[in-house]
């Protein structure tokens, strides 16, 4: 991995839920990645894999009974977890922006859409009301929304579901930041808006020059938008790779799992094979790998030790006993065979 | 372990009521909610207190306290709280504690009994009106905006002045002041599980529209009926020590609370203990019911709680 | 907006025609003639005769329904028995009064409750947030008439701070204020507070956080506008609760207003005298939900129209 050249860097990253009676819940345990500047870093995993609480760990906007343990968020050198409350106010929506899954819930109801987007720049920049109308149309423009005149003088229940997104958008991009979150951002859209949403934010990325975290559950988008991809099981990062590798040539089983139960359109499929059982709930983790219980080549090493998180080739990384030289099981197993 | 029989033939005991497991779900819940526990402990004890003293009285003549609670005694007239008597005594040498203690059986009995009425015609309102909707729920909706154009004791005061003032009447009065609100919310709740797919799943059974609100819509609406009653008798306690101490609900010597405190209004400069300690009992009630009341809202709606 | 301010408006009508209609049979639901209990039991047949023919109460029910709906429009109460007066004349002073009082124990109790709220809400589990909630429990489960009392015990007759009864002056509006306005303060910091709480864990809070907005904007600007709406709704409810509260503090205070009227006629029999009082209350309280009804669908009109 190309260490100058990133703008985030994650170590050892755990943010835990610390419920009634002490009982607590890692729901980010021991996540690294690195987001190289200007490329697309997607982060692939179930629902309730952490990849959205990682997302919010960057911003620190985990709130009670949730808490960063430890770790370290690399943004430009600066160590977000050790940074104050109030230099990460500068930094998010500035610096850092995120958009989120719900753009139906995710705008205030009882302000307009120019209120909104201007209150980024009245926070960042210090501009008036009147300064930073001609900014927010210019930024309604950019989104792709028409008669951006009209538009910011209303209110949010006056829009369809894409043309929300697209002011969440704005409203990201208003200070031109350096990292855009984007936590499924097109999961709650229809498919034809999706498309548009994708586009719409691949082309943003170009011409504002912005590295971009993409947290979705489809391999599809991360295919059609991603540079690099982190695949997150249980809290924990078990593969990255650049997108080519990791569709090419997918090592840990579980990328496999997901890429078989993926229609794809670039190879002939007999059948999609969907990844036997299920997550396993916080409270009942396997103690080595966590994927052991419902992988097809865990052998008792995999149930009693969990792999590290290895570097292997250039930029990828890769948490599976079968790459290593512990490996107890059949040295020529074979984890990926495309279907022809 | 399944066997194919037993999913082929599908029968509406089949068709789980998701009632069972919310009203279990609801105690659970409950049980961790402290406050609200010891609340219910002390209502439960307060009831048990007033009906074995209303029995030992009525029944066997027997008085617990110290003194009886109508045995007047003018010389000690106006005493503050002592030894002998703890609360004092009032402007006729009552022993208060002794009333407040034998009035208590008022209080909670017009409080159950206004509560448990007004149930009985609003819970059928409500579910009438939810589950056939239409004309029916218009006219019984009408019904109840009428009620409640009344606003708080004026309902009750309104009744009261038809049929006079006396004890019954004030639970009567105070029991259809509670009808609207049984009624909106079980109406409510008729409609929510109405809605409920396995509500659907019996109708494709062949159950009748009776069978269907006593077997599986009655159990589902049950819980925000024990909510609803729960808080509604705080409320009920309130409105009938309000009637009294106006002067339109027990009569004396009867030792109800609220006619008790307006004994002591006229005697605030120089026994303000008469209307001080009746006023507690009441607060300390209605405070049981109304933390009782709100740990049961919060089981029932986690959401609610925060 | 329109449309539903016109349905709104001709929704009224069936209520204002059940509340008519029920202030109208409170006359005739009374066991005995209402002419005769007005007279007097031992009045003797022929003045009984005369006053059924002044009052028109010899005429079919019907008829003396329309003709009661018909002066009420034109605010013609009838005669008031006790002081052959025009009710309407008697009523006038004193539903300013009753008003006054109402209006500024509304205020009051918004005033502490939304602030109370808030800072429950924002500081939530800490000691203020457990005081304030429960001083709110206890505002809630107390009866105000005993609040009343023991405001007038200590603060007008112990320590002489204010006058102990009358209204007019601003030392006699205190007490009386903080006498009703308790109870609406304790429902409305209540209210502001879970709604706050429900508000501060939307999503679009989030949003606003992830804008770098600082924690005390997000609670003023961004969470307690949206947390206020459902609170509009509490504070309607609150204001008939008080318009009635008015009946016990006004009977505490001495203050000569129509709560105290309405008593007086309920004692005095008063029929005509107690018919007009609860209608304007009613009527009133009726109206005013109508505004609040109408504010509420307006500010949440940009909240769901999904």
């Amino acid at each position: 991995m190309s260490k100058e050249n990133s703008i985030l860097k994650i170590n050892n990253l755990q943010t835990s839920f610390f419920l009634e009676g002490d009982n607590e819940v890692k729901a980010v345990d021991g996540v690294t990645f690195d987001v190289p500047k200007g490329k697309t870093l997607g982060i692939v995993g179930e629902s309730g894999s952490g990849k959205s609480i990682t997302a919010m760990s960057i911003l620190k906007l985990i709130g009670h009974p949730g808490k960063i343990k430890g770790g370290e968020i690399l943004f430009n050198d600066q160590n977000l977890v050790e940074s104050s409350e109030k230099e990460m106010r500068k930094i998010r929506g500035n610096r850092i922006s995120m958009i989120f899954q719900e753009p139906m819930t995710s705008l205030n109801p009882v302000y307009t859409v120019g209120q909104q987007i201007s209150e980024s720049y009245s926070i960042h920049q210090g501009l008036s009301k009147k300064e930073s109308k001609k900014k927010v149309i210019e930024m309604l423009k950019l989104v792709g929304i028409p008669s951006p005149e009209k538009r910011i003088n209303q209110y949010p229940f006056e829009l369809s579901g894409g043309m929300r997104q697209r002011v969440m958008i704005a409203m990201a991009l208003a200070c031109r930041p350096e990292l855009l979150i984007a936590d499924e951002p097109t999961t709650a859209l229809d498919v034809t808006i999706q498309a548009q949403i994708l586009e719409l934010i691949r082309e943003l990325q170009d011409e504002l020059g912005m590295s971009v975290i993409f947290i979705t559950h489809d391999l599809g988008v991360v295919a059609e938008t991603c540079d690099y991809v982190a695949v997150m099981y249980c809290g924990k990062v078990v593969e990255y790779a650049d997108v080519k590798t990791l569709f090419k040539n997918p090592r840990h089983p579980y990328t496999v799992g997901l890429l078989n139960s993926l229609p794809r359109s670039d190879m002939d499929q007999e059948e999609l094979i969907p990844i036997k059982g299920t997550v396993p709930s916080p409270d009942d983790m396997p103690e080595g790998c966590r994927f052991a219980p419902r992988c097809p080549f865990a052998t008792d090493l995999c149930r009693e030790k969990l792999p590290n998180l290895d570097d292997i080739g250039d930029a990828e990384q890769i948490r599976c006993w079968i790459y290593t030289d512990e490996w107890d099981g059949d040295p020529e197993v074979k984890v990926y065979e495309p279907q022809k | 372990m399944k066997q194919p029989a037993e999913q082929t033939a599908v029968t509406e005991e089949k068709v789980q009521s998701p009632a069972l497991k919310n009203m279990k779900d609801l105690v659970k819940k409950f049980k961790r909610n402290k406050p609200a526990v010891v609340g219910f402990y002390f209502i439960v004890i307060l009831l048990l207190i007033a009906i074995i003293v209303t029995v030992l009285d009525r029944m066997f003549g027997v008085i617990v306290t110290p003194h009886h609670p109508n045995d007047i005694n003018l010389i000690d007239r106006f005493t503050g709280p002592t030894a002998e008597y703890w609360f004092g005594t009032d402007h006729m040498g009552r022993d208060i504690f002794a009333r407040i203690i034998y009035g208590m059986i008022y209080t909670l009995g017009i409080g159950f009994a206004s509560v448990i009425m007004g149930a009985l015609v609003g819970v059928p309102l409500g579910i009438v009106a939810g589950y056939y909707g239409g004309r029916i729920d218009n006219i019984i909706m009408r019904i109840v905006d009428v009620l409640l154009a009344f606003p708080g004791i004026l309902l009750a005061l309104a009744i009261v002045s038809i049929l006079g003032g006396s004890l019954v009447n004030v639970t009567i009065a105070v029991a259809i002041y509670s009808i609207p609100g049984f009624a909106r919310i079980v109406r409510g709740s008729t409609l929510a599980t109405k809605k409920l797919e396995y509500i659907d799943a019996i109708r494709a059974l062949g159950a009748s529209d009776f069978r269907i609100i006593f077997r599986h819509i009655l159990p589902n609406v049950l819980s925000p009926i024990i909510v609803n009653a729960t808080l509604y008798i705080a409320t009920a306690i309130l409105t009938a020590a309000g009637l009294s101490f106006l002067g339109m609900g027990a009569q004396p010597p009867l030792p109800e609370w609220g006619a008790m405190l307006n004994d002591g209004r006229s005697f605030l400069r120089d026994a303000g203990h008469i209307a001080l300690f009746p006023g507690l009992a009441i607060l300390t009630v209605v405070l049981a019911f109304n933390i009782f009341g709100d740990g049961l809202r919060d089981a029932l709606d986690p959401k609610l709680k925060n | 907006m329109t449309t539903y301010i016109i349905r709104r408006i001709f929704q009224l009508i069936p209520v204002l025609f059940g509340v008519t209609l029920f202030v109208f049979l409170l006359m005739h639901l009374t066991p005995g003639k209402p002419a005769q209990i007005m007279a007097g039991e031992s009045a003797p047949t022929h003045v009984v005769e005369r006053m059924e023919q002044r009052l028109g109460l010899d005429q079919p029910y019907h008829i003396q329904y329309v003709r009661f709906v018909s002066n009420i429009a034109q605010l013609d109460f009838g005669v008031s028995m006790r002081s052959n007066l025009p009710i309407i004349d008697e009523i006038r002073p004193k539903f300013w009064v009753t008003l006054e009082l109402a209006i500024y124990s509304t205020i009051l109790s918004i005033f502490i409750g939304i602030i109370a709220g808030i800072v429950s809400a924002v500081r939530r589990h800490s000691k203020s947030d457990i005081i304030i909630m429960l001083v709110a429990l206890f505002g809630l489960s107390m009866p105000n008439f005993w609040l009343g009392l023991m405001l007038m015990q200590w603060f007008a007759i112990n320590w002489g701070w204010f006058p102990p009864t009358g209204w007019g002056t601003p030392g006699q509006v205190v007490l009386p204020v903080i006498t009703l306005g308790t109870a609406g303060a304790a429902v409305i910091a209540r209210m502001t507070r879970s709604s706050m709480l429900e508000v501060i864990s939307q999503d679009y809070i989030r949003t606003a956080r992830a804008k770098g907005v600082k924690e005390r904007v997000i609670i003023y600007r961004h969470a307690l506008k949206n947390a206020l709406i459902p609170v509009v709704t509490v504070i309607g409810l609150q204001f008939g609760a008080l318009l009635s509260g008015t009946v016990l503090t006004e009977t505490v205070f001495a203050i000569n207003g129509m709560g105290r009227y309405v008593i007086d006629s309920i004692i005095a029999r008063d029929f005509p005298a107690v018919q007009a009082t609860i209608i304007i209350i009613s009527v009133l309280f009726v109206f005013v939900n109508l505004i609040v009804d109408i504010s509420y669908r307006y500010l949440n009109k940009r909240i769901d129209l999904d």
